[in-house]
């Protein structure tokens, strides 16, 4: 499984890398982007879908 | 100041000046939501309230009917000729696409987490000073005496002003954003004193350039252009509206929460760790911020016959609340796991500095915890909230328990 961010749909609320800092961090105008190539286990996928259920723009989708 | 008749029914003639609105919202927002999502007032020229998360959001993404170019409502309807251009007196935040984009590229590099993270230690600091300032007193003002200088002694000097100059600047705040009843020709005359001390801080920035948000202003180029003065004043007078009203908001609805409420007072204590949950929690539930919008031309928008140049208020406080979208909305929840709230707005206008905000809210709780971990409200009918789009308690007199 993969976590994703649609680039069109964030607007930088950070909520992502701060929810969970391993597997998101930010560029340089604050916008949220993936670490690494997303692919995500068992643990990584529990932070991966807290930070989902907290973007406010739904920017987040996980990808079976 | 115009004496205005006494709301009656806020589903018909919502006023967010009204004393009841002011002092309590929350009810007012439950009950539009439950029987007139989108309240409409004939007040300020006319107007829609929508009530809901949903209402909040279709117009919060909708830049082709609703337009920034003024954010805060005015004594009366506005017309062509009186509005600014769509660059907007305050880039970004009263700018629209496509130029907003440009606008909002050019300061988000000094609000994005690195260069903020990048204060605490100075935030920290500031902090701690103020707490020493307080050392010793019974009873304290969480907000003239802590919340009001955080945000204020952040951004002045982020902008490169001089530490002297902070009383001053709280001034402007009231200013600019306290006489939302005041006829246009006097609020000009109000914001004379503003315009010529952000005109005096230019010159000496241009003479003097250093390292701080005004010189970047100044010296960033568009296009292989200079900004024009307007474009780097008007966003100065943003920074500086939007910088210290909202957070200094934010912080003290925080401290007027844990004083009421002994029980998360305790937990956040004593559990450090649900530091970042509670930060969100204080934001969905205590969220300081309202904005407007103006209707573009005559249409039907969520069932309402909305008119060109109408008023939309946009409630992201009362969002934060809608039970359709969050669990035991009206229930504050310290340790909150799903929390998308609209603290900070939604879509191309989310606020540029919330990364800093969020941090001077955590560290300025941190620290007063740390200092007090026990205090309780000295006088709860003493309690006075802002009127205007950024609600927070003003008067907020706490006392340090053993």
């Amino acid at each position: 499984m993969k976590v994703v961010i649609d680039a069109e749909r964030c607007q930088g609320h950070g909520r992502c890398f701060l929810a969970a800092p391993g597997i998101f961090g930010f560029d340089d105008l604050g916008n949220g982007v993936v670490l690494g190539d997303g692919t995500l286990n068992d643990e990584t996928l529990e932070l991966a879908r807290l930070a989902q259920s907290n973007c406010p723009e739904h920017a987040i989708s996980i990808e079976e | 100041m115009t004496i205005k008749p006494p709301v009656d029914d806020f589903a018909t003639d919502w006023d967010h000046a009204d004393p009841q609105w002011v002092s309590d919202p929350y009810p007012i927002w439950d009950d539009l939501r439950e029987r007139c999502p989108v309240a409409h007032t004939e007040r300020y020229g006319g107007g829609w309230f929508p009530a809901t998360h949903a209402g909040v959001s279709a117009i919060a993404n909708d830049t082709e009917n609703f337009t920034s170019r003024t954010v805060i409502i005015g004594n009366g309807r506005p017309d062509e000729d009186a509005l600014p251009s769509p660059i907007g007196v305050a880039p970004p935040i009263s700018s629209d696409p496509p130029f907003h984009k440009i606008a909002r590229r050019l300061i988000l590099p000094a609000f994005a987490p690195g260069p903020v993270n990048a204060l605490e230690p100075r935030i920290r600091e500031l902090c701690v000073s103020l707490l020493d300032r307080m050392a010793g007193q019974a009873v304290v003002n969480g907000g003239s005496d802590y919340a009001q200088y955080v945000p204020a002694a952040v951004i002045s000097r982020m902008l490169g002003f001089p530490e002297a100059d902070e009383d001053l600047f709280r001034e402007f705040v009231h200013i600019v954003i306290g006489g939302i009843d005041h006829p246009l020709e006097q609020r000009i005359e109000e914001f004379q004193p503003v315009e010529d001390y952000f005109t005096k801080q230019i010159e000496d920035h241009q003479a003097n350039p250093r390292d701080d948000l005004t010189s970047y202003l100044l010296n960033v180029e568009l296009g292989g252009e200079k900004l024009a003065i307007e474009h780097v004043f008007g966003t100065m007078v943003l920074v500086l509206i939007a910088g210290i009203d909202t957070t200094w908001s934010a912080l003290g609805a925080s401290l007027w929460h844990l004083a009421g409420n002994p029980d998360d007072l305790a937990r956040l204590v004593n559990e450090p760790d649900l530091m970042p949950l509670a930060i969100e929690e204080f934001l969905r539930f205590y969220a300081p911020v309202t904005m407007a919008r103006l209707v573009k031309h005559d249409m039907e928008y969520l069932g309402c016959p909305m008119k060109e140049y109408d008023w939309i208020l946009l409630g992201f406080p009362a969002a934060n609340r809608d039970p359709a979208v969050f669990a035991d909305a009206d229930k504050f929840i310290i340790d909150r796991q799903e929390n998308r709230h609209l603290a900070f707005g939604l879509g191309i206008h989310r606020c540029a500095g919330s990364n800093l905000a969020r941090l001077e809210l955590r560290i300025a709780i941190e620290e007063f915890i740390k200092r007090y971990p026990r205090f309780e409200l000295a006088d709860p009918g003493a309690v006075t909230w802002a009127p205007g789009q950024i609600r927070g308690p003003r008067n907020l007199p706490i006392r340090i328990l053993d």
